[in-house]
């Protein structure tokens, strides 16, 4: 297992620094430091100052996390709460058992 | 404080009249007196392929094209490429009006399985999409197509009828007029009740199919604050884009002239005062199978065409070369007129197409002809496309048309055998100004042809019964014999005749 197929490249799109994109940011370096050890990236996408990159991933909702690496494209909306939910919508779960 | 208060705008009445946006699209500006509210969202609702998209593109290309009102265009079905495809077949350059920056497009896709949800959410990132867009281009319309997809990609209902509701108030904040696409729902205007939040103006499109023909029809649901007409339009799509037929409402507020036009034939100039028909004004010649209509229909033609103006020729059930033909058969030279491009044929079999077709088609054909004179050569044949009252209405609406234009029309109209003489088939006469009516009569082994001019507004015409005869040399017609209790014609005329001279030499 090489380091690159490890690698998770996340993105979070948020508008603003509104509660819900603070919430979010705060759920996402949680489980990424739980599940993920160092094996992530995080890049923060701040909307309301770059409005043209919504265009690209077809991002509607904000929050919206959008999982690039490893493939296929996931997209997870919300404040990312729910633990459970974001580790099967990111299918962190089943990728650790391989 | 005096002074604030003398500033303060006096209440005025709310004539006032409601801000409207032309829409550019063929005769959608009249049926709602003036295009749709500006600033407003106007709700465009039917079902799959009634043309709701093209409707709302065609609002942005000539906002773009004719009022320089730049666009912005939403699509949440088809992707930039699919629309530059599909709107080329009417004419429409997309992609040209996005390098001129007049329109921008984003195309807003969505894939419900793979999205998953978790905790608290808003759709800020499409309001920065369209908010982005708008701004690129510094548009004043814009176009949600349509936003109901939304309800098969976003999983929570609750978050996205609110963030709908703060959408359209947006949009209004930002005093755009905006055109909102909604698939039609079961005994519902739109599937997810859109009409909730765009209440100010909603238009209806259909597809009806009667007589194995379909037709697109266009209804103003509602318009908050201005009037609209009622009924249900016709439209057509081609390949200008659509085109709404607001015939009816012409009304009848056309200017009438008192100019006169020769019929062709001297005797029938003479049964009218000496001077024909009225200019503009419409004619109507009935009777059964082989009393002379068409021939009629020639003559004025040929009158028309000898004073140079352009006559329209709408043959529904000869070629061109055949009336041609038939012409020279009665002495007159209608292919001259033809190379000199003073004569138009226009042939169609009715069946080939709906009568709106037809309608449009006409409509086309005379803007682009300007005629004087239109021939309709017989009209009695559209029946066989529509039920009485459409036909009926279709024919109203060309006939209120060529009047308003000024332009004489002269139809032909069948009358079956065993039928009323004084009933025409699709029940115009009615509507007409001038009604002449052709017969036989059987006498004595000869069937012979008799014309009267049933009647004729605004002209103190003969009422005596003409023989109409049918010469190499044209129409003629000639006095018919009245005397002692009978009408003869023909031989039985000229037998009288003769025996009559016999008596006044004897």
């Amino acid at each position: 297992m090489t380091k690159e197929s490890n690698n998770w490249d996340l993105r979070l799109y948020v508008a603003g620094q509104t509660s819900k994109s603070v919430l979010a940011l705060t759920n996402l370096k949680k489980i990424c430091e739980e599940h993920l050890g160092s094996k992530y990236s995080i890049e923060v996408i701040d909307l309301s100052k770059n409005p043209q990159l919504a265009k690209g991933d077809q991002i509607l909702a904000v929050p919206t996390l959008v999982r690039k690496l490893p493939p296929p494209l996931r997209k997870i909306i919300g404040d990312l709460s729910n633990t459970e939910k974001v580790l099967v919508g990111l299918d962190i779960a089943s990728r650790k058992g391989l | 404080m005096a002074k604030r208060k003398a500033n303060r705008p006096v209440a005025t009445p709310s004539l006032a009249k409601l801000k409207k946006v032309l829409t550019g699209i063929e005769g959608l500006d009249e049926i709602t007196d003036g295009g749709f509210p500006a600033g407003r969202p106007t709700l465009v609702c039917g079902n799959a392929g009634c043309g709701k998209t093209l409707l709302a593109v065609e609002f942005l290309v000539r906002g773009a094209q004719q009022y320089g009102e730049a666009g912005v265009l939403v699509s949440f079905e088809e992707n930039e490429e699919e629309l530059y495809e599909n709107m080329a077949s009417l004419g429409f350059d997309l992609r040209r009006l996005e390098i001129q920056k007049k329109l921008a497009i984003d195309h807003v896709y969505l894939e419900r399985s793979e999205i998953e949800e978790t905790g608290e959410y808003d759709l800020e990132g499409l309001f920065i999409r369209i908010n982005h867009a708008v701004q690129s281009v510094g548009a004043k319309r814009i176009v949600l197509d349509t936003i109901e997809a939304l309800f098969g990609g976003i999983p929570n209902e609750n978050i996205l009828r609110s963030e709908l509701r703060r959408l359209f108030r947006w949009l209004k904040d930002q005093g755009l007029t905006a055109v909102i696409t909604a698939e039609q729902g079961d005994g519902t205007l739109t599937r997810h009740g859109l009409e909730e939040y765009v209440a100010d103006c909603v238009i209806m499109l259909d597809h009806q199919v009667s007589e194995q023909t379909s037709t697109r029809r266009v209804r103003i649901v509602k318009y908050r604050g201005s009037t609209h007409g009622t009924i249900q339009y016709p439209f057509l799509i081609d390949e200008n884009g659509m085109s709404v037929l607001p015939l009816t409402s012409i009304g009848l507020n056309h200017k009438v002239s008192t100019a006169r036009i020769s019929t062709g034939i001297a005797r029938l100039d003479a049964m009218m005062e000496g001077k024909g028909y009225f200019k503009g004004s419409s004619i109507l010649a009935s009777g059964t199978a082989g009393t002379g209509k068409t021939s009629m229909a020639m003559h004025l033609a040929d009158a028309a065409c000898s004073r140079g103006e352009r006559c329209l020729y709408i043959a529904s059930e000869e070629s061109a070369d055949q009336v041609v033909r038939n012409g020279k058969s009665i002495g007159l030279n209608l292919s001259k007129w033809r190379t000199r491009g003073l004569l138009e044929f226009k042939n169609a079999r009715p069946t080939l197409t709906g009568l709106e077709k037809h309608l449009v088609t006409i409509h086309k054909q005379v803007n682009q002809f300007d005629p004087k004179v239109v021939i309709f050569d017989p009209i009695s044949n559209m029946s066989a496309i529509g039920e009485g009252a459409e036909v009926q209405s279709m024919l109203m609406r060309m006939l209120d048309f060529f009047k308003s234009r000024g332009i004489t029309s002269f139809c032909t109209s069948l009358t079956h055998g065993g039928d009323a003489l004084e009933k025409t088939e699709v029940g115009i006469s009615s509507i007409m100004d001038t009604w002449l009516l052709l017969r036989d009569i059987e006498y004595s082994g000869e069937r012979t042809r008799v014309m009267y001019i049933l009647k004729s507004r605004g002209m103190a015409h003969s009422n005596q019964m003409r023989e109409f005869l049918i010469t190499s040399k044209g129409v003629d017609l000639l006095d018919i014999y009245v005397g002692s209790g009978r009408v003869l014609t023909g031989a039985a005329r000229a037998a009288q005749e003769m025996k009559e001279k016999q008596i006044d030499i004897g």
